[in-house]
């Protein structure tokens, strides 16, 4: 199907709705790709895309980050870090301006990085900033499960998050009246479509997992809107290239072999029943929290104005906040959905 | 002990002897020419009375050596590269080497020998140089910094200001190859396809197109922050919008595939062997079929119009048909979680 025609479908169905419809896509990727591809400019003005918690960086606790800084600084420690965490203002600091004040803290495409880092330097207690979802979580359990066979000094500060019950907080929430739900394609390869069924039992609000080119988001945005059109709820799969209803069972293996589910702070969404990932006793040994709970923390306080919580709920757009593009800039983030390259905020900054 | 100049040591800067002894073993036979075999305190240059073009760029590039080029090649041409952007012909450099104590002296002598490599085929001279050796730290073995004189063409003006509603963009070939040759060799990432950096001397392209159309509205090259900061400075100092069509941007797929992977937009990926050129839409062709006669610019293509629209914005027409701004660069590019 051509854009166009997929623009005219898009338009009638619309039109059988009858009535604005407040679509979410949960996934940060899909964020940027919404405003990179121009996908937005070609909507109808009666669809609205909200912005979901789908960034990891964006919905890490300032008190994580602290935390994180504050072993940064701890003498022989080296942190190891995905890039787009370097650069987010905690309490006080930021990892980046740790790092130049003397700090070991270095970048890392992956857990398995990190775990070689720690392979390299035996001396140093190397501690991996363990964040994201469950596209990176697998990574992490993976590199605990060699840690504890042969690698001592690897460790993880645990923030991973996972997707599901935060989507259903937000729908439980009420006041955003989302009609439904992007689902992210990446977290989908693991947790398979069937993670997102007791949404459209519980809640009625359909879901369809979406690849991340513009003409994918299309194609997913004309699937929701046939289902509301029809009225009917259900898990749709638009990302059938990569997607399957039953996921990757051996990756949710691994995942729960070394990490058990558990409640999790999210920043702007709060406390979450059953949307964090907890690493398992059986692995205590190295996990940073455990190891070094001893390390001097501030007090976390959430930079003064900043709507990054609104704007993760998906209740704010970055325009509605007082401090866009006047203090809070990509330069100088105030809060994370400007840092990281699928922040929300970041993402108007650049492309609107 | 071994006694052979196998690595840098903080002696070889100290001025004495084993400064002499590295530059007659590895830095001289390899820049060799009339004016620096003088070794004055300052080379004398004869050049025409004319307006000159001058400029200065440090290199801190890691590693040293990436594929398609080093940082050696990348001091020559970065320099020389600005030099020809302004419509000069360049023809000598300074060189400034920093070196920490360990550096291997084989990987010097490398780079001294890209560094002469490069210079030929841009057709300067070293002219002058200095060494110094600084404790071992993490500046990754070695700066350089080059600095370059050139002599303007008369008539030519290439300032960023010129352009002009109906202009054409050009840009001279596929862009973001170094910025993620350079990335991927930094992190050890290994990508299926072999991506080499672009990185080489434009000036004789450049000078085969102010050849052809004298009147060229703007030159730039697209180094750090890539396209998008090089037609932000067009789009803001000349007060237009810019207008480039995604699907006209050429690209190579392992550099598509890359970025799509590390989250980063190909238009703020820095080249180092590629030019924006900016002419009025009557010397449009002429400016294509000049740049295409060169090596260096065998597949350089029309990717917009500068246009009435918005002043100092740059609009992408993406290839689902939408628009988007392409704004200024930030920061560093930092790769994503997933």
């Amino acid at each position: 199907m051509t854009t166009k025609q997929q623009l005219d479908e898009i338009r009638s169905l619309t039109a059988r709705i009858g009535r604005p419809v407040r679509l979410m896509e949960v996934c940060g990727t899909h964020t940027m790709s919404a405003f990179r591809s121009g996908l937005r400019s070609l909507l109808p003005p009666s669809v609205t895309l909200l912005s979901g918690p789908g960034c990891p960086v964006c919905v890490t606790s300032n008190a994580y980050l602290d935390r994180a800084i504050a072993l940064a600084r701890r003498p022989g420690t080296m942190v190891a870090t995905f890039g787009d965490m370097i650069r987010v203002p905690g309490t006080e600091t930021s990892l980046e301006r740790a790092r130049a004040e003397g700090a070991q803290v270095r970048v890392v495409y992956s857990a398995l990085d990190a775990l070689k880092m720690a392979r390299e330097n035996p001396r140093a207690e190397v501690i991996f900033l363990g964040v994201g979802f469950e596209t990176t979580v697998p990574g992490t359990a993976w590199a605990l499960r060699e840690a504890r066979e042969r690698v001592p000094n690897f460790r993880v500060l645990c923030a991973h998050k996972t997707m599901p019950h935060a989507m259903a907080a937000l729908l439980r929430g009420g006041e955003l009246r989302i009609d439904g739900f992007i689902c992210p394609g990446h977290v989908s390869v693991i947790i398979g479509s069937q993670a997102y069924e007791f949404i459209c039992r519980d809640f009625g609000t359909p879901c369809v997992v979406t690849g991340f080119e513009g003409a994918d988001m299309l194609a997913g945005i004309a699937m929701l809107l046939r289902q509301l059109a029809e009225s009917r709820a259900e898990v749709e799969i638009q990302y059938t290239r990569t997607v399957r209803r039953e996921g990757n069972a051996r990756a949710r293996d691994v995942m729960n072999e070394v990490f058990r589910e558990s409640d999790e702070t999210w920043r702007g969404l709060g406390l979450i029943p059953r949307s964090g990932l907890a690493i398992r006793s059986r692995f205590a040994e190295h996990d940073a929290a455990v190891r070094f709970n001893d390390v001097a923390v501030p007090v976390p306080v959430e930079p003064k104005g900043c709507a990054c919580g609104d704007v993760l709920r998906g209740s704010k757009t970055p325009r509605e906040c007082p401090l866009f593009r006047k203090t809070c800039t990509p330069d100088h983030p105030v809060g994370a959905c400007m840092v990281s390259s699928e922040g929300t905020c970041a993402a108007y900054y650049r492309y609107e | 002990m071994r006694t052979t100049n196998d690595i840098i040591l903080l002696s070889h800067g100290g001025g004495g002897t084993k400064t002499s002894e590295l530059l007659k073993e590895v830095i001289l036979p390899a820049l060799e020419n009339p004016v620096l075999a003088r070794l004055d305190d300052a080379a004398c240059l004869d050049l025409p009375s004319a307006e000159l073009a001058f400029t200065t760029d440090s290199y801190v590039v890691k590693p040293l050596f990436f594929p398609g080029g080093d940082i050696g090649r990348l001091a020559v041409c970065g320099t020389v590269n600005d030099l020809a952007m302004q419509g000069a012909v360049p023809r000598y450099l300074s060189l400034g080497l920093i070196l920490e104590e360990g550096l291997r002296v084989a990987d010097l002598r490398r780079v001294v020998e890209s560094v002469a490599h490069a210079a030929r085929e841009a057709g300067v001279h070293v002219a002058t140089g200095d060494t110094k050796v600084v404790e071992r730290s993490s500046g990754g073995g070695m700066l350089i910094n080059t600095s370059g004189i050139g002599i303007r063409r008369p008539g030519v003006d290439t300032h960023v200001s010129n352009a002009r509603p109906g202009d054409a963009v050009i840009v001279s070939g596929p862009i973001g190859d170094h910025g993620v040759a350079v990335m991927s060799a930094r992190e050890g990432l290994n990508f299926q396809a072999r991506l080499e950096s672009d990185v080489a001397p434009l000036a004789g392209m450049i000078g085969r197109l102010l050849e052809a159309v004298p009147g060229v509205r703007c030159l730039r090259d697209p180094t750090r922050g890539g396209v998008a900061a090089a037609l932000n400075d067009v789009a803001r100092s000349a007060s237009v919008c810019v207008r480039i069509r995604e699907a006209a941007i050429p690209m190579r797929d392992a550099v598509r595939g890359a970025c799509s992977l590390l989250g980063f937009d190909p238009l703020e990926v820095a080249n180092e062997g590629k030019a924006i050129v900016i002419c009025a839409a009557a010397d449009e062709s002429a400016a294509l079929a000049a740049l295409r006669s060169d090596p260096l610019g065998r597949e350089a293509v029309t990717i917009g119009r500068v246009s009435d629209g918005p002043p100092g914005r740059v609009l992408l027409e993406t290839a689902l048909g939408g628009e988007r701004v392409v704004d200024v660069p930030t920061g560093e590019n930092l790769p994503r979680i997933c």
